[in-house]
């Protein structure tokens, strides 16, 4: 293969390209922080006895759990314009992950709420405990400790999933780097050093939460 | 003056189907090759020794950790630059390929593990040899028990299988692009993309609870 490899292109453009990573963890971070928020309350929702309640709430998880993530872009980007709603690309891809972070997130909370058998609910009443102290310090608790490594693989899926961004010429790590490549057309370059440092994001982000879990759990995960 | 868009209309139909088709096709072939391969590394992971696991785990950690679309385009210039560009389809069900197999080896190395060290022992002073116990014992019984798993890691693929049509692949979301772009029916051709996605993926995903609940309980 006679392809020469011109590295200092790249690492002229790095501040660009670090930028772009900072997107990339912005959207994800922000994408996390308000899929939890409305995970929260789908998994409420959809653990309701009523129907009413509990139906849009499964109509959203099964959405978000069976189309691709493309596809959620896509339909913000494109879709939503019959609306005469235009997103930014930056708002697009943040509202397709928050939408599909919800939809998943919801099914780990149900999940590890419903893993707390209610007995213990009944002997912390039994104890003396309001329910609002039964649910701090008995339930919430074991609770975390369940869903800890789930939101974790999810917090690395969104960062994953934000590199869609370069389809709709978002200005995140791909995005980024798609536009820089098309300046200089050292397309393998930059998509190399882009690979290399969505390596070293997402193995940055499984450390630090093997960290922290050490620390909150003190070892028995 | 005629509109410079036209509607959709039927004669699209077998533009659409071809689409279905191709979303079907390289699904399945990346599942299949995938699932060969994961099922072979799975059980080089759960038999190797500590040494050669960190080797392997750090090749597969890297195609798990970088985006697929990162992956496709990576590739399919790589290809290009060699001088000895590949058919879209080619690239993509090579890539989509080792994606889904970083995945499924990760499930079938749990499955070979699930099979504790006595049941093995067992079979060996039964008298079955080594590879016996693998084909008879061990593949059996760790691999009903991460069926279910198994099946997540196949529907996650044919939902990432959208992505190919970065590098050029007539699949389903490439061809509802092209309709887009002639009709400006964005809303319509979506919901309808969306709506046949769902329909694969959603009865499988209920098979898929239904036989974690029997295992459960």
């Amino acid at each position: 293969m006679d392809y020469v490899f011109h590295w200092n292109i790249v690492f002229a453009k790095m501040p660009q390209l670090l930028h772009g990573a900072f997107v990339t963890l912005h959207v994800s971070v922000l994408s996390m922080l308000l899929g939890i928020v409305i995970a929260v309350l789908l998994a409420i929702a959809r653990m309701s006895d009523s129907k009413k309640i509990s139906l849009p709430a499964t109509i959203w998880v099964e959405i978000a759990r069976n189309t691709p993530a493309l596809f959620h872009i896509y339909m913000a980007y494109f879709g939503l314009g019959a609306f005469g709603i235009h997103l930014s690309p930056y708002f697009a891809v943040l509202s397709a992950l928050v939408f599909v972070n919800a939809g998943y997130l919801t099914e780990t909370f149900r999940g590890g709420f419903q893993s707390i058998p209610p007995t213990q609910y009944h002997a912390s009443k039994s104890l003396g405990m309001t329910s609002m102290q039964a649910y701090m310090y008995i339930i919430l608790p074991q609770m975390f400790r369940r869903i800890y490594h789930p939101m974790t693989n999810q917090f690395v899926w969104s960062i994953l999933m934000s590199s869609l961004g370069i389809l709709v010429g978002m200005n995140e790590l791909s995005g980024e780097t798609q536009r820089l490549q098309s300046l200089s057309f050292r397309t393998l370059e930059f998509f190399i050093v882009a690979a290399v440092m969505y390596f070293i994001i997402t193995r940055f982000v499984l450390f630090a939460a093997s960290l922290i879990a050490g620390r909150v759990f003190r070892g028995d995960v | 003056m005629g509109s410079f868009f036209t509607p959709l209309s039927w004669h699209d139909a077998p533009f659409i189907l071809t689409g279905i088709l191709n979303t079907i096709y390289i699904s399945t072939v990346a599942i299949i090759i995938g699932t060969i391969l994961g099922l072979m590394v799975g059980f080089l992971r759960a038999e190797s020794n500590r040494f050669t696991n960190v080797l392997m785990g750090g090749g597969l950690d890297v195609l798990r950790s970088v985006p697929l679309i990162i992956q496709l385009i990576l590739f399919s210039t790589y290809i290009g630059a060699t001088g000895h560009p590949l058919d879209p389809f080619v690239a993509g069900s090579i890539v989509l390929s080792l994606y889904t197999m970083a995945f499924m080896s990760e499930v079938f190395r749990g499955g070979f593990e699930s099979v504790q060290q006595p049941m093995q022992v067992a079979a060996r002073s039964l008298g079955l040899t080594y590879w016996q116990t693998v084909r008879y014992i061990r593949l059996p019984i760790g691999m009903r028990a991460v069926f279910p798993s198994w099946l997540g890691v196949a529907l996650s693929v044919i939902k990432d299988s959208a992505l190919v049509s970065v590098i050029g692949y007539m699949e389903l979301l490439r061809t509802s692009e092209q309709l887009i772009s002639r009709t400006q029916q964005p809303l319509q051709i979506l919901i309808g993309v969306g709506f046949f996605y769902f329909l694969i993926s959603y009865p499988l995903s209920l098979y898929g609870k239904r036989v974690e609940g029997k295992m459960v309980s």
